[in-house]
């Protein structure tokens, strides 16, 4: 069969809603997408277990610590999930991370930004889990099987997430006046941020996109941004904070938000490396695959020894 | 002149400011890789067990132990199974109708096929 | 029975439990590799359970004593200082490499298998019931540190030399485990409590049958360190407090 024939196979596939599985034939571009974005989301649940971690030996609570332990922990597992659908593809966990650590790789850039106070891991549950949610619901349709089966695992486990970062939220703004300063001051940080989330503008540039043809991905930025906005909006209101934007308002006739502009030169300064904490991320990552790798090889070790001595004995009886 | 307006999609950053792996790249020398299993887990007494997803470990006895802290977390399940992915042979999808296309036409295994009278009840 | 002396000892359980889930939680996001960070965490997640159904009963004894409502498992575990914990030395120690950490875990665990197979016939219910739910979490907990015990003492010559090296660090912490304090021989008297002394033959065995497997010289028994269970630390706890406690501390009686 020519190519353009298993092309055409493989788009009708797509358009008729049919999964494609790990052993279909795909075009290279589209196992290229996929191992990108994939990894991306992968890399961006290991790294975001960083800057929560950094609050799990502070929790202000014991039920706080529980739930802050469990939640980061999810994130290993959904990082996890996500490197096993790479691996459907053709690319070692290993390789991937090893992309991770070279800079090659990216992650979400919202985790290159620091958890000063108690009120950030509330913040980070509200307002970047609830904007990765959106994503993620959206994934569980994605054409390629693994991955969606993958996002469905994750949708299911993240529920508890950011119900558990909106009630921290919630139980600070019913607090003391220095909660509710605190309370106040996170969102001012994690609101733009968050924004940027959700990536470039759709207009940004000028080529013909090939994902929304396959249906890796099937909202735009801009539509999944817009439906974020008017989501938190309307929880701020419950929370009596104040969303750090004076264009932000209901537009009646459009029955949406209307909202100020991202700051795009932080956006894409962050996105090179520039964020107060990108350097400390990716140390963080690099020193804990470096100090297991003695670990990973003595379980390998103590694995295959066990293998030859049980096959000797089989030999000797 | 054909000019399309480029969707970037959800925190997908462009092609050129980011990295991406290339599938069957050399490992590095000197890492250690643990062989991937397929997990399957029994929910409870009585259902089959489901594939719900792969993990890594060095043997049988630490996959199961790994897809106990991994996969059953929320008490998913009673029961698992491990078998290294390797060892999973797969049918090939070209094969595709050779293999199931046949059972299509086999309406008469399904329940529905048959109409019954409404009177008769708990068949 | 004197009422003190039940909590103290309760206390004593839940210092225990909380100060090494504290510890190992400092792991996660930072593990060898995916699996083993998220296993750490569930025992790290178990424990941190028992140390709060042991607070809340503890809380539940001291306001009884006290005549009102003001304790807490939060109060307790936040607001007492290091001279009021009564947790083994070994549990506060710093984590050192992975190896070290597993090490210690399995040194507690085999204890706490042992401890919580008698406490559940503890003539109190709270704690009979707390140590039967806690005896099938810690069941696992033994049977997974033993096995990466193994694994890295028979591993690679790197990884025998570490957990050698870790078995040199922590040995002189482990007489504690079994060394009675005053309120547990008076709980075992009293058929509440384990008198610790009495689990040292089993945990020895064990630890002996997993050494060997491993490859593990266990240490001739030379000076043990003692006092934790007194409430006389080392360095450490004063840290893994001021850390723990900092929210608590610097907005007082506040919600979380």
């Amino acid at each position: 069969m020519s190519v353009q024939e298993l092309e055409k196979i493989f788009q009708d596939k797509i358009d008729r809603e049919v999964r494609i599985e790990p052993k279909d034939w795909m075009p290279d571009a589209y196992r290229k997408t996929l191992i990108r974005q994939i990894s991306q989301h992968a890399h961006s649940e290991i790294v975001g277990m960083l800057p929560e971690g950094n609050w799990i030996t502070r929790a202000p609570s014991l039920k706080r610590k529980a739930i802050l332990l469990a939640k980061v922990q999810d994130e290993a597992g959904h990082g996890l999930y996500l490197y096993a659908a790479t691996e459907t593809l053709g690319i070692t966990r290993e390789q991937t991370i090893d992309d991770l650590h070279s800079g090659k790789a990216k992650y979400s850039s919202i985790f290159n930004y620091p958890t000063i106070t108690w009120a950030d891991i509330g913040a980070i549950g509200w307002l970047v889990d609830g904007a990765a949610i959106l994503n993620q619901v959206m994934l569980c349709r994605t054409s390629y099987g693994p991955y969606a089966r993958a996002n469905i695992r994750i949708c299911k486990e993240e529920s508890f997430h950011q119900r558990q970062g909106f009630e921290i939220l919630l139980v600070l703004s019913q607090g003391t006046p220095e909660q509710k300063a605190m309370l106040q001051d996170a969102v001012d940080r994690w609101w733009w941020p968050s924004l940027m989330m959700f990536g470039p503008r759709d207009s940004e540039s000028t080529h013909s996109d090939q994902s929304t043809q396959w249906k890796i991905k099937r909202k735009s930025n801009d539509e999944l941004r817009q439906q974020f906005v008017d989501m938190i909006a309307e929880q701020a209101k419950i929370l009596q904070v104040t969303l750090p934007d004076p264009e932000l308002k209901w537009n009646a006739e459009k029955k949406q938000y209307d909202w100020g502009e991202i700051d795009w030169n932080e956006f894409w300064n962050v996105v090179k490396g520039n964020g107060p904490c990108n350097k400390q991320r990716l140390d963080a990552r690099k020193k804990a695959h470096d100090n297991g790798a003695w670990v990973r090889e003595a379980a390998k070790a103590y694995a295959d020894k066990r293998k030859e001595r049980e096959e000797k004995e089989i030999k000797v009886a | 002149m054909n000019i399309q307006i480029k969707r970037y999609f959800y925190g997908d950053i462009p092609e050129e400011n980011t990295g991406g792996g290339n599938a069957g790249k050399k490992e590095q020398p000197g890492s250690v890789t643990w062989p991937l299993w397929e997990v399957f887990i029994r929910s409870k007494q009585g259902l089959d067990h489901k594939h719900v997803g792969s993990l890594h470990a060095t043997d049988a006895k630490m996959a199961i132990e790994n897809a106990r802290d991994v996969y059953t977390r929320r008490m998913e399940g009673i029961s698992i199974w491990v078998v290294e992915s390797q060892y999973i042979h797969a049918s090939n999808p070209d094969d595709a109708e050779a293999f199931y296309e046949p059972a299509n036409d086999k309406v008469y295994r399904h329940p529905t096929f048959y109409d019954l009278p409404d009177e008769v009840k708990h068949m | 029975m004197n009422q003190q002396t039940i909590f103290d000892y309760t206390i004593h359980l839940a210092d225990n439990a909380l100060v090494i889930a504290q510890r190992n939680s400092e792991w996660c996001g930072h593990g060898p590799v995916l699996e083993q960070d998220i296993a750490l965490t569930n025992i790290s997640l178990d424990l941190l359970g028992q140390a709060r159904s042991l607070y809340q009963y503890a809380a539940s004894i001291r306001n009884k004593m006290n005549g009102n409502d003001q304790a807490t498992e939060d109060t307790l575990a936040y607001l007492r200082d290091a001279r009021e914990f009564r947790n083994c030395l070994l549990m506060e120690l710093p984590n050192g490499d992975w190896g070290q950490t597993i090490l210690r875990q399995f040194f507690f665990s085999v204890y706490q298998y042992n401890l919580y197979q008698y406490l559940q016939r503890s003539s109190d219910n709270t704690l009979s019931a707390i140590a039967e739910k806690s005896l099938k979490e810690v069941t696992y907990h033994q049977r997974w540190s033993s096995e990466w015990v193994i694994r890295l003492g028979d591993g690679t010559e790197e990884s025998h030399r570490r957990m050698q090296n870790a078995v040199h660090e922590l040995w002189m912490f482990t007489g504690e485990l079994t060394t009675p304090a005053g309120y547990e021989l008076e709980a075992a008297r009293e058929n509440i409590g384990v008198d610790p002394a009495s689990l040292k033959a089993a945990w020895s065995q064990t630890i002996a049958e997993v050494f060997q497997e491993a490859t593990l010289d266990v240490p001739a028994t030379g000076w043990m360190q003692t006092g934790g269970k007194e409430g006389r630390h080392t360095e450490h706890l004063g840290y893994i407090l001021a850390e723990m406690q900092f929210l608590q501390r610097t907005y007082p009686d506040s919600k979380w």
